[in-house]
């Protein structure tokens, strides 16, 4: 019987993203490269300049429609679930529930399955596939909210605070910082999904993404622009980057309450950093009870971690009789989260 | 807990004062007794116990988290309490827990038919109890489950009440609180067991002063604060009294023989339109004394010490109250008195705030009161008499009664206008702040009445610094950088010169001025962080003050006492601001 292959002889972290060595292709790499498949459309995972890319049809528009049509060689769009044969590499893209179009890449080689998550969550999300759990020998991981602390509240709790709070205050400008791909448009559609069916008015740099989701066939209803309102919004709400928040932008709305959406709202000293009145706990990342429970069910020997808090994972992964490996790739953000 | 909690968590990001008014009314409105009364208490720092939670914290802790996991975490938030309040794991010894998310189950197909959310399961949970949290192992990876029931989110019926564990705190004893807590951390929410924890400790600091819960309690009702005041101090928790009368169900709380606070008449600064057109023939002058206000009630054999917004804070000077018992009460200046001289603000400022009192501080700093009015002597209420009739009865009652660490405010005397102005510029070399003018015939009125009460403060000190940081404000002001602070130059070791920050302000400007400051800032940062950006420097400040005094917590040394923005000196260059020699040179002996 011949040794099993080590995972490192056929996938390797490099300078430039992770490395396919017999498929010749990186996953989200922050450098161009010859070939690059894309787990998503967020700029931190897709970036210009790539010779070829693969990625779901979802994320080549998101893509096309940020970076401009030409910012790869070609492109080669792989419907969720289908397979394609890479040098040798069976690959496959199966539904991450991070954002619309976003991918787990599944690699079968040489009798070995590996999954690579890209940035994933197991939440029921109205904008996107839920993820789908794949049982794998090697599973890499993100861990942006790797630590203990990150359990995120369920999204229909937040989402009650923040109505709740709109009609407690309806002399106020309800203004909410989200990311504008992605984070927003989940907000606006579990805003509608809890039956609020006012316009919710956006910040201009919202626009394009917003009509994007509207392309793809995600409906959010009513979405106008601040600067063709007529008055200072009072008892509405705003959406807009999380830059804006602290940005002179503000002053056209009357009294705004602040808010932030993102999962590092959980920790008090983020949230007051942020100087917002209304931190909400809405996260498009596993937190940790999501982390841990997902590296279990794939039944993973070897699990790897790409980017974020990854000393405690790699901890908790050793606690739980496995192999693990911090990758350590650099060129991804989790501020924007 | 979950209505207390959720309050709590609202007010400490609120800035605004108007936003935690509204967050308590609602709150106040909502809440059943005893709970609400509780909280009152919780927020007027009236609750009858605080814990020492460190060690039974750290027990806790170390049979329910891997201790790695909780050192990472604990690192990263900051704060031990928030640490565990976010990740308190569950009884079963699994951090992970099988929460409410864990979705699909394995499958090798794309279509993920499986993959259904369950999280309605959570409306089915029981709490789980502490019982034998002991025994359980450390923190493993294993609890993939999901069959677990969600802890206590938000189930209305299973949630614990603020009046169940204040009860329940009455009847432990100390070694019984950390298994009692670990219990109650099980059935909470995260809010909740932050909240919880923050109880526990005697300490919300969540920006709520006592005063701002009170008027809070009062604008539910369409009352105006000074009368829960006047009935505050014969109250106590959980003050279900107090709500039957707020709310009209009940009759005013009859409170005789117990010493009350009674809202304080306060003076407006006299400028120099009102000094050219006053008689000061009408007028008594006084010395304007720099201490705090504060307000002597003795009744029933009991003293209480108020401040000027009627907190009580006589525990900070049992050396003071300790001995007096009389039937009055009076109005008067609280000061660091050594041989008969007064110290100067930054020595009593030694012996406020603080939750007790050392032997060595009241040696240190010997505190008096300096009397100089009188609103009821053995109940009957003087505050209708003239001044100069008070006058008349607080100077006989002194003469019968002379409190230990305590005298009569002098009056002083100036034949005219012209001596009494000489007087004045004359105070800043002895010392003293300034003077207060009081018509003859003013009675006592609660707030600010017009024309009645003048202080006139001695001219300030003034400072050209340079600004070094600004900090983006709260509520209205969130989107400008309001808050200053500015520096002095010194030299450094190596012959060059540095800027030392001396002070912080934000008010003395325009609003014009403000946005002109913002822009300035705004176009020469030269670094960030969170809230705060480095300014180059470049834009001088006229800064006015009061006072200064030696600091051991400023990195300058020295501390500004009111500092303000009198000028904003667009004109001057930065190298030609004042030096910190400068400063210190005004530092009063």
């Amino acid at each position: 019987m011949p040794k099993p292959l080590t995972f490192e002889s056929w996938l390797q972290p490099e300078a430039s993203g992770l490395f396919c060595l017999p498929g010749k292709f990186h996953i989200d790499p922050h450098r161009p490269v010859p070939r690059a498949v894309i787990t998503h459309g967020h700029s931190d995972h897709a970036r210009p300049g790539h010779g070829a890319v693969l990625a779901t049809p979802e994320t080549i528009a998101i893509m096309q429609t940020r970076l401009g049509p030409e910012c790869a060689g070609s492109f080669q769009a792989l419907a969720l679930g289908e397979r394609v044969g890479i040098g040798g590499v069976a690959v496959r893209l199966l539904p991450a529930g991070h954002m619309l179009g976003s991918a787990q890449v599944v690699m079968e080689y040489a009798g070995a399955r590996a999954v690579a998550s890209g940035d994933y969550k197991r939440r029921a999300d109205p904008t996107t596939r839920p993820f789908e759990l794949e049982r794998c020998h090697l599973f890499i991981t993100e861990a942006t909210f790797g630590l203990p602390v990150f359990q995120h509240e369920p999204d229909t709790r937040e989402i009650g605070r923040l109505l709740a709070s709109v009609h407690a205050n309806t002399d106020r400008t309800h203004l909410i910082g989200a990311y504008s791909l992605g984070k927003a448009q989940r907000l606006i559609a579990l805003l509608r999904r809890a039956g609020y069916s006012r316009p919710i008015w956006l910040h201009g740099a919202m626009r394009s993404t917003c009509e994007l989701y509207a392309r793809l066939g995600v409906d959010l209803g009513d979405l106008p622009l601040v600067s063709n309102a007529d008055g200072k919004l009072p008892g509405e709400i705003v959406l807009c980057p999380p830059s804006a928040l602290k940005d002179r932008w503000s002053r056209r709305l009357t009294d705004p309450v602040m808010a932030f959406a993102s999962g590092w709202m959980r920790v008090r000293a983020r949230a007051h950093q942020h100087g917002v009145e209304l931190p909400l706990v809405v996260s498009d990342h596993a937190d940790w009870p999501e982390l841990v429970s997902t590296i279990a069910e794939t039944e993973a020997e070897e699990v790897w971690v790409t980017h974020g808090r990854e000393d405690a994972l790699v901890h908790q992964i050793g606690l739980m009789g496995k192999r693990g490996r911090a990758l350590a790739l650099v060129g991804f953000e989790e501020e924007g989260e | 807990m979950k209505a207390f909690a959720d309050l709590l968590d609202r007010l400490s990001y609120s800035p605004s004062r108007n936003a935690k008014l509204r967050l308590m009314a609602d709150y106040f409105r909502t809440a059943p007794d005893p709970d609400r009364g509780w909280a009152l208490a919780a927020l007027t720092g009236g609750l009858p116990f605080s814990f020492p939670l460190r060690r039974t914290l750290t027990q806790m802790m170390d049979r329910r988290m891997d201790p790695v996991l909780f050192r990472l975490s604990r690192d990263y938030v900051g704060d031990t309490a928030e640490t565990i309040a976010l990740a308190w794991p569950a009884a079963d010894g699994t951090v992970i827990g099988g929460q409410e998310h864990r979705t699909s189950s394995p499958s090798h197909r794309a279509e993920g038919a499986s993959s259904t959310p369950r999280r309605a399961e959570g409306a089915s949970s029981t709490p789980r109890r502490a019982e034998g949290a002991s025994s359980t192992p450390r923190t493993e990876g294993s609890g993939a489950g999901g069959s677990s029931p969600m802890r206590g989110e938000g189930n209305a019926e299973m949630d614990l009440r603020l009046s169940d564990i204040i009860a329940d705190l009455g009847l432990i004893g100390r070694n019984e609180l950390g298994a009692r807590l670990e219990g109650w951390l099980d059935r909470l929410d995260a809010t909740s067991r932050w909240a919880l924890l923050k109880l526990l400790t005697g300490a919300l600091r969540v920006g709520v002063s006592a005063r701002l819960a009170k008027t809070a309690v009062a604008e539910m009702a369409g009352w105006r604060v000074a009368e829960i005041e006047e009935v505050w101090h014969g109250l106590a928790p959980p003050y279900t009294e107090l709500f039957a009368w707020l709310e009209g169900h009940a009759t005013r709380p009859n409170l005789v023989g117990t010493p009350m606070f009674r809202p304080l008449m306060l003076s407006h600064a006299l400028e120099p339109t009102d000094w050219a057109a006053l008689d000061l023939a009408e007028f008594c002058t006084e010395w304007k004394w720099d201490g705090i206000r504060v307000q002597v009630a003795s009744a029933g054999g009991k003293t209480r010490l108020f401040s000027r917004t009627g907190d009580d804070i006589g525990h900070s000077f049992p050396d003071l109250i300790g001995t007096w018992s009389f039937d009055a009460v009076l109005d008067g200046e609280l000061l660091v008195v050594r041989d008969g001289a007064v110290a100067p603000f930054n020595d009593l400022q030694q012996r406020l705030n603080r939750k007790g009192v050392g032997k060595k501080q009241m040696e240190q700093f010997p505190v008096h009161v300096r009397l100089y009015d009188v609103l009821l002597i053995a109940g009957e209420d003087l505050r209708q008499l003239a001044f100069s009739e008070r006058r008349v009865r607080l100077e006989a009652w002194f003469a019968g009664v002379r409190p230990r660490r305590s005298d009569l405010s002098e009056l002083v005397q100036a034949r005219d206008k012209a001596e009494l102005e000489r007087i004045w510029a004359g105070t800043r070399a002895t010392g003293i702040e300034g003077l207060m003018l009081k018509r003859r015939d003013s009675p006592y009125v609660a707030g600010r009445p017009k024309g009645l009460w003048w202080k006139w403060k001695r001219a300030p000190l003034t400072l050209d610094c340079v600004l070094m940081y600004a900090q983006r404000g709260s509520g209205k002001r969130s989107s400008y950088y309001s808050d200053y602070t500015f520096g002095a130059w010194r030299e450094t070791a190596t012959g060059g010169r540095e800027l030392v920050p001396v002070g912080k302000a934000y008010f003395g400007f325009t609003d014009e001025e403000l946005l002109q400051i913002d822009r300035w800032v705004r176009n020469h940062t030269s670094d960030s962080y969170g809230p705060v950006r480095v300014v180059q420097p470049g834009l001088v400040f006229e800064v006015a003050f009061d006072a200064v005094a030696r600091s051991t917590r400023h990195k300058s040394g020295v501390a500004m006492r009111f500092p303000r923005i009198h000028r904003i000196r667009w004109d001057k260059p930065a190298a030609e601001a004042d030096r910190l020699e400068t400063l210190l040179a005004m530092i009063e002996a």
